[in-house]
C-alpha cells in the first residue's frame, strides 16, 4: 500500500475501524417506551445511533458500550446488557 | 519602483530588492515578524501592501513560530507564501519547518543569516540556517544581491514543483547582502510569473473534497514516510540545476546550480565556501593566480540538498581543499567541513583543512585567504594536516591561554 | 426524531475512550457548523483519537498544526481562503485546554488580536489528558492529577484555574462564550453565533473526561450538567466585552455532589481537606456572584 505524500489522507476512513470490539455492554431499546425523541442520537460519542422505520437502532460495529444513551434517556427506554447476553433481532 | 523593462538596473538596498522581487511573485500570504537584519524586507513589503502593489494578505504575526505557522496554513490551502527571518527567529521556526517539509507544504523563507545567541550579536554567520539542515528544507546560499534576487525567483519554481513540494530558504548574509547597496536588475513581473508558473499543489484544504492533514504513524510505516521526504529533497537537486540553467537562458544571469566552480580545473588547492565571502575569495583567487598560484574556489550554492557528486567531482582532482565554515557544531568541527569530508570518504585525496572563521561578523578579507594559504603551505610541507577543524585566528589571550 | 439522517461529520470508528466528552462536543460543533469549514487542531486528545494514518474520523477538511500554533495555522488558512475570494468557508480551531491555556496561549492571543474571521473553540477537560492526566493551568484547585497528585501530604492542584474568558475578553473581540455538552442546543446555538461574527470569536467548552476525572463512562453528560448546576462552570455569553446572557441556576446543587462524584476530587471530601474544600467552595461562590447565576434578572434563558 503506497503511502500518501505528507501523510495526507482521505476523510472518514475511520469507518474501517470497528470499535464495537471494545465493549462489555450493549444498549437494548424498549420500543414501547421509546418515543424517538433523538436525545440518545445527540449524545452518542461514536455516532452509533440511527433511526430506522420509527425505531432507534444502534450500530453494533462501532458501539463502545459507554452507556450514555441509557443513562440519559428520559423514558428509561434503554438498558445496557452484558455483551454475551445480548439478543439478536 | 518595480522595473518594467527587464534590463534596467538601479542601485538598491538588498532588502528592498528582495521585497520588490517577492512582490512580483505575488504570494497570497505573507507572515511577517521583525528581527534584525531582515526587518527592511518586511517593512518594505508592508509599504508595498499599503500602496496596493502587493495584493496578498500581509499578516503581522505574534512570533516567528506563528509567522512560519501562517505559511504552513497558507500552503495547506494551496496558496503561495513568504516569510523572512534570522538568527533566533529561524530557530523558533524550526518545529514548523520540519512540519512543512514532512507534510510537503512549500513556502519560501529569506534566511538573512545572523549569528546565534549567546552572546547576542546581530552580525553574520551561518549558524542559524545551518541549525535547520536536518529538517528537509531546501537551502541555497547566495553571494550577492543580484543572486539573491534571482535565486528567490528560481527557488519558488523548485519548491512548488509537484515532485518536490518542500519549504525552501534563500540564505543571504545579514548586512552584507540585506543592507548593502548594489546595482541590481529587477525583472518584469510578467516574465517572472511566467517563469515560475502558478502554485498548483496535488492536495489542498477544500470542503468539497475533505482531506485530513496530519497523521499518527507507527514504526511499521514511519521510516518510509520520512524516507519520502529525503527522496523529495534529493529530487530537488536536479530541479535546482535545471531551473538555474533555464533562468540563465531566459534572463541571462547564472551563478551556478548546486555549486559553482571558479578556476578549479587545474587547481592544486581549492577553497570551499558559501555566502558572500565567495565574492571576496574570488578576488583573492584572481590575485593569487596573477602570482602564479594554482588555486581555485568551489562555491557551495546548495547546502541542502547537499551536492555530494559535484563535490567529489571537483575536489578529488585537487590536492588540498581549504573549507571555510561560518558555523560549527560544538565538539564536531565546522558543519560544511565535516560534510565535505564525509563526501570524500573512501578517496585518499584531497587533504582537507577545515577553518572555522567569520563567526559573528568577524571579517574575511582577501588577506585572510592569503594567510590561510600560507598556513596550508606550511602544513603541507611538514606533512602535518590537522584532521580536526581549526578556529581561525583564535585569540588565545581571551581564551585564557 | 427527524426521518432524514442528521448531519454527522465525525465518523464512527475513532479511538476516543468510551464516553469521551470531547467526541460528543465535536459532533455537536460540526452539526452546528455544517461542512463548509476547515478545522485546525493542535496536538491533544482530539487530534490523537481522530487521525491515525489512513483512519481519519474527520469528514470535513482538517489540519493538525503542532501543539502551540493552531491559531497561527488557522490564520494562514483564513488568509489564504480570503485571498482566493472564499468568504463562505469558515475556519475553526478545536483545541484542548493544554494547547489553549499553556503552550499555545501566545499564538491564541496573536490570532484574537488580529481579529481574523476564525472561531476558536477550547475543549476543556482540565488537564493534559492525552498524555496521561497531567495538570494544565486549566486544572481546578484541589484536583488530583499525575503531576499534582493528592497524597497523604498534598491535596492536589495548588493553583487556581486561569480565567480564559477574561483573557479572551481582553482582546477586543465581538463574542466570547462558554458552553458544555449537557446543554447541546445551547452549545450549537453558540457555535452558530460564533460563526456569524465577522471576526475572531472564542468559545470555551467543558468536556468531562471519564478516565481523567474518575467517573463511569455513562456519566459524562451528567457530570457536565452537574458542573453547571453547582456553579463550577457558568454558562455565559459576552458581546464586545459586555456580559449579555447567563444561564441561571434554578436548583443549585451542593459543591460536595460534584466533588464526591469524581476520583480527582474525592480526597477533598475528607475532614483533613476541609480547608481546601472551603477554598473550592469560595471559587464557586465567586462564579455565582460574578455572573449573577442566582440573581433575579431579565437576562434569563
Amino acid at each position: 500500500m503506497k503511502l500518501n505524500i505528507g501523510g495526507i489522507t482521505e476523510a472518514g476512513l475511520s469507518k474501517n475501524n470497528l470499535t464495537g470490539s471494545w465493549r462489555y455492554h450493549f444498549p437494548t431499546i424498549n420500543p414501547e417506551l421509546c418515543n424517538t425523541c433523538g436525545l440518545c442520537e445527540l449524545f452518542c460519542p461514536d455516532s452509533c445511533v440511527h433511526e430506522t422505520k420509527n425505531t432507534i437502532t444502534v450500530k453494533e460495529e462501532y458501539c463502545k458500550g459507554c452507556g450514555i444513551c441509557a443513562k440519559e434517556c428520559h423514558r428509561n427506554a434503554i438498558t445496557m446488557i452484558p455483551e454475551g447476553e445480548k439478543q439478536n433481532d | 519602483m518595480i522595473k518594467n523593462k527587464s534590463s534596467e538596473s538601479k542601485t538598491l538596498q538588498g532588502s528592498i530588492a528582495i521585497a520588490e522581487t517577492i512582490c512580483s511573485l505575488e504570494p497570497g500570504v505573507i507572515g511577517a515578524y521583525p528581527i534584525t537584519p531582515q526587518t527592511h524586507i518586511v517593512e518594505h513589503l508592508a509599504k508595498l501592501t499599503e500602496e496596493g502593489l502587493l495584493k496578498g494578505k500581509y499578516i503581522i504575526a505574534d512570533s516567528e513560530f506563528s509567522a512560519a505557522s501562517i505559511l504552513f496554513g497558507a500552503a495547506a490551502a494551496g496558496v503561495r507564501s513568504y516569510s523572512a527571518s534570522s538568527s533566533q527567529g529561524l530557530l523558533l521556526m524550526t518545529e514548523v519547518i520540519f512540519n512543512m517539509a514532512g507534510t510537503r507544504l512549500p513556502g519560501v523563507f529569506s534566511a538573512v543569516n545572523r549569528s546565534l545567541s549567546p552572546p547576542i550579536n546581530i552580525q553574520v554567520d551561518h549558524q542559524d540556517s545551518m541549525t535547520l539542515r536536518d529538517s528537509g528544507v531546501i537551502q541555497l546560499y547566495v553571494e550577492n544581491i543580484q543572486e539573491a534576487v534571482d535565486t528567490h525567483i528560481q527557488i519558488y519554481k523548485v519548491a512548488e514543483d509537484p515532485e518536490v513540494l518542500l519549504p525552501a530558504m534563500v540564505c543571504m548574509d545579514g548586512w552584507i547582502i540585506s543592507h548593502a547597496y548594489e546595482p541590481v536588475t529587477l525583472w518584469q513581473k510578467e516574465l517572472v510569473q511566467d517563469f515560475v508558473g502558478t502554485f498548483d499543489p496535488p492536495y489542498k484544504v477544500d470542503p468539497l473534497k475533505p482531506l485530513t492533514y496530519g497523521a499518527l504513524a507507527d514504526d511499521d510505516k514511519i521510516t518510509e514516510f520520512k524516507c519520502m521526504t529525503d527522496q523529495a529533497l534529493r529530487k530537488s537537486a536536479d530541479k535546482i540545476t535545471e531551473t538555474a540553467e533555464q533562468f540563465r537562458d531566459l534572463f541571462g544571469n547564472y551563478y551556478g546550480g548546486l555549486v559553482e566552480k571558479y578556476k578549479t580545473e587545474d587547481a592544486e588547492i581549492v577553497f570551499v565556501a558559501m555566502g558572500s565571502i565567495v565574492a571576496t575569495l574570488k578576488v583573492a583567487i584572481d590575485m593569487l593566480r596573477k602570482k602564479g598560484r594554482k588555486v581555485g574556489l568551489l562555491k557551495i550554492r546548495s547546502f541542502r540538498p547537499f551536492p555530494v557528486n559535484a563535490i567529489k567531482e571537483v575536489l578529488r582532482e585537487t590536492n588540498l581543499a581549504i573549507v571555510i565554515d561560518r558555523s560549527f557544531s560544538n565538539s564536531a568541527g565546522g558543519i560544511l567541513g565535516t560534510e565535505i569530508k564525509a563526501s570524500l570518504y573512501g578517496s585518499n585525496k584531497p587533504f582537507v583543512i577545515n577553518y572555522i572563521a567569520g563567526i559573528g561578523g568577524r571579517e574575511i578579507y582577501p588577506q585572510t585567504a592569503f594567510d590561510m594559504l600560507k598556513e596550508a603551505d606550511e602544513m603541507l610541507e611538514k606533512g602535518k594536516i590537522p584532521s580536526e577543524a581549526i578556529f581561525y585566528n583564535l585569540n588565545m589571550q581571551m581564551m585564557g591561554g | 426524531m427527524k426521518e432524514e439522517p442528521r448531519d454527522n461529520y465525525l465518523a464512527s470508528g475513532h479511538n476516543a475512550c468510551p464516553g469521551c466528552g470531547v467526541s460528543i462536543a465535536v459532533r455537536l460543533i460540526l452539526r452546528a457548523s455544517g461542512n463548509n469549514v476547515v478545522v485546525v487542531s493542535p496536538t491533544g486528545c482530539l487530534e490523537t483519537f481522530t487521525s491515525p494514518y489512513g483512519m481519519s474520523a474527520w469528514e470535513v477538511p482538517w489540519v493538525h498544526s503542532l501543539f502551540e500554533n493552531a491559531p497561527a495555522v488557522a490564520s494562514g488558512i483564513r488568509a489564504a481562503l480570503d485571498y482566493q475570494g472564499n468568504k463562505d468557508t469558515q475556519v475553526m480551531v478545536i483545541g484542548g485546554d493544554g494547547a489553549t491555556y499553556d503552550i499555545g496561549l501566545g499564538s491564541l492571543s496573536g490570532m484574537l488580536e488580529r481579529n481574523q474571521n476564525i472561531l476558536y473553540i477550547c475543549y476543556d477537560n482540565e488537564a493534559y489528558m492525552n498524555t496521561g492526566i497531567q495538570r494544565s493551568s486549566a486544572t481546578p484547585l484541589g484536583a488530583s492529577t499525575t503531576t499534582t497528585p493528592a497524597t497523604a501530604s498534598s491535596y492536589g492542584e495548588k493553583l487556581q484555574k486561569k480565567d480564559m474568558i477574561g483573557i479572551a475578553n481582553s482582546h477586543n473581540i465581538e463574542y466570547v462564550a462558554t458552553a458544555t455538552i449537557a446543554y447541546p442546543q445551547d452549545l450549537m446555538r453558540k457555535i452558530k453565533t460564533g460563526l456569524s461574527v465577522n471576526g475572531a470569536a472564542y468559545l470555551h467548552m467543558l468536556t468531562p473526561c471519564p478516565l481523567g476525572w474518575g467517573f463511569e463512562s455513562d456519566e459524562t453528560i451528567a457530570m457536565s450538567r452537574l458542573s453547571v448546576q453547582t456553579g463550577f462552570f457558568p454558562l455565559v455569553e459576552y458581546e464586545n466585552g459586555e456580559l449579555i446572557r447567563v444561564k441561571k441556576i434554578i436548583d443549585l446543587k451542593p459543591v460536595n455532589n460534584y466533588l464526591r462524584a469524581q476520583r480527582r476530587f474525592k480526597h477533598l471530601t475528607t475532614d483533613e481537606n476541609q480547608d481546601i474544600k472551603d477554598k473550592v467552595c469560595q471559587v464557586v461562590r465567586r462564579n455565582i456572584k460574578k455572573y449573577g447565576l442566582q440573581e433575579n434578572s431579565n437576562n434569563d434563558y
